[in-house]
């Protein structure tokens, strides 16, 4: 659905030339929701705005749908833009216009006539949950509100790709889920492409079934996300992870616990997928003489699978421990000893 | 009271004020359309907008600061020749206007750029993602959600026009500054110019009343 090849992006700038985006190469499927994580600053902002032709590649190729946006201009790509909406963090919505006329908008745009375009607008409110709120400006409406509006708008010309610009970036924790529910919704009804742009892992843990991350220009790990979450292979992407999957705390606590616990071992387990539904500390308590202490832990779902980390104290005799460690490495969870007791 | 009327003579400063009204009226809207159009043209040629244009941008912003500067009274002089040109008097109501209209309208298409760049550059960028064409986006995003600012600032260079009708009047435009000078100053009769200048005032306070009920109807911010 989506193919970038060898694409640079460079900003003349008074320090001498901006690598915005530099050699990114990615395929996005039909269907896919795909995640580009980064900080600010990374070019992902750029490289989402390559996709609908709001910048141009300075080197490379951007192809979606079938159309190479990186070469069409004038009515062409603004055809081609039809097909592929977008959503922004600031939701970007017309302050002269109810909630009904912000959706007819780009209908206005692609010359749908005025009986058509009543009847989807109808469709739409319903779809993005606001009804009663048609003839509300969108000074009347909460943030939630105002990025339902955007996603209704950017539905509105049946498009078959949605990039997401930090859509959630400027709503409550509550409001993000409640969006980000949608979006998923979304993509499964509609059969939507989703390519969305973020900092927070916890976007891309909820709904992405990829995820590229970035770092100044440049795709350093790209992969799905369950596998991204199990091994994150580069030290931003670790920290990243540890965003969702471990508390702030988790170091401080950790170090704590060392003190604490003088004999024993405290173990990190990783749990991936299936493996999350196995009754493990139940079984390694019967099959080994240790005893067990749960001190932390935490599950997170993913698009394709659940993550968890858990933290335990196993006590005993040596041998049992060791013993007890090797039975977890066997039941495929990840096992780190923090620090032998 | 029979002395007052005798001294203003009412159909006299009637006239006078429908002259007045004609001429700002008219002026108004010439400058609304001409500095629409400049200060859209000024806004569109600037740094990062969708025509950016440095040539452009420099003759129009030349053009406008050149005659915002000139105090009124040396515009309508100046323009002598080219109003005996356009119009083939220099005396009357039609002789004013393209004074008044060259000292207004580039005042107003400063106000309009004003307005145009208060717009969220987001949401020009969001018409664009949906394949909006420029004149889409002009009619469309950029007048709409500009409208409160385009209607202050009308309001605010119709009230312009009116001390200017004034000014051209003591020149032979006529209307109620022609009227306070000629009838009140001239004869030396104070009460027609404290007359002349209610009615003056009495404009001034409709047009105000008029442009902030639109501002305000039209801003749903």
């Amino acid at each position: 659905m989506i193919s970038i090849k060898d694409v640079r992006k460079v900003f003349p700038s008074k320090q001498g030339q901006l690598k915005a985006v530099d050699d990114v190469n990615l395929d996005v499927k039909e269907g896919e929701i795909f995640g580009v994580i980064g900080y600010s600053g990374a070019g992902k902002s750029t490289l989402i705005r390559m996709l609908n032709g709001l910048e141009l590649p300075t080197e490379g190729s951007v192809t979606v749908a079938g159309r190479v946006i990186s070469k069409i201009k004038g009515s062409e790509l603004r055809k081609a833009r039809q097909e592929i909406s977008m959503i922004f963090q600031h939701f970007n919505l017309l302050w002269s216009r109810t909630v009904s006329e912000n959706i007819a908008f780009p209908l206005e745009i692609a010359g749908v006539g005025g009986s058509e375009r009543q009847k989807r607008v109808k469709e739409l409110i319903h779809l993005v949950g606001l009804e009663g709120r048609e003839n509300a400006y969108p000074s009347q409406l909460s943030g939630g509100q105002k990025q339902r509006v955007g996603i209704a708008r950017a539905l509105a010309n049946n498009p078959k790709v949605l990039l997401c610009d930090e859509a959630t970036s400027a709503l409550d924790p509550q409001t993000t889920d409640a969006i980000l529910d949608l979006l998923v919704d979304i993509n499964k009804r509609l059969g939507l492409t989703i390519v969305l742009i973020t900092h927070e892992m916890h976007v891309i843990r909820k709904i992405c079934h990829r995820v590229a991350v970035m770092e100044s220009g440049r795709i350093v790990e790209l992969g799905q996300v369950l596998e991204v979450f199990k091994n994150p292979q580069q030290q931003i992407t670790k920290r990243f992870v540890q965003q969702v999957t471990e508390p702030e705390e988790t170091k401080e606590t950790a170090e704590h616990l060392l003190e604490r616990y003088q004999s024993g071992k405290v173990v990190q387990l990783s749990f991936i997928g299936d493996s999350v539904e196995q009754p493990l500390i139940t079984n390694l308590i019967r099959q080994n003489n240790v005893t067990v202490n749960i001190l932390q832990g935490k599950i997170s779902q993913t698009q394709s699978g659940s993550y968890g980390t858990l933290f335990i104290h196993l006590d005993g005799s040596e041998q049992e421990v060791i013993k007890a460690v090797d039975y977890i490495r066997s039941q495929q969870v990840g096992v780190e000893v923090i620090s032998n007791g | 009271m029979a002395n007052f009327t005798e001294i203003v003579k009412w159909t006299q400063l009637l006239e006078a004020t429908r002259e007045t009204l004609y001429m700002t009226t008219i002026s108004v809207l010439v400058t609304f359309i001409l500095g629409l159009v400049l200060g859209l043209l000024l806004f569109l040629t600037d740094k990062g907008n969708l025509w950016e244009n440095r040539g452009i941008n420099v003759i129009i912003a030349g053009f406008v600061n050149i005659f915002r500067s000139i105090p009124f009274i040396i515009l309508i002089v100046l323009l002598i020749p080219f109003t005996k040109l356009l119009v083939g008097t220099m005396l009357g109501a039609n002789a004013a206007l393209p004074a008044l209209i060259i000292g207004a309208a580039p005042f107003y298409a400063r106000m309009v750029e004003i307005a145009l760049r208060e717009i969220d550059k987001g949401v020009i960028e969001a018409s664009q993602s949906m394949g909006a064409t420029h004149s889409q986006i002009i009619f469309k995003v950029l007048i709409p959600e500009s409208l409160p600012a385009l209607i202050s600032g009308l309001t605010v260079t119709a009230i312009s026009l009116v001390s200017f009708t004034a000014m051209a009047g003591v020149i032979g435009a006529g209307g109620l500054g022609h009227f306070a000078y000629l009838e009140g100053f001239q004869r030396n009769r104070p009460l027609v110019t404290l007359v002349a200048t209610i009615a003056i005032l009495i404009l001034v306070f409709i047009i105000q009343f008029i442009g902030d009920y639109f501002t305000k109807k039209t801003d749903k911010r």
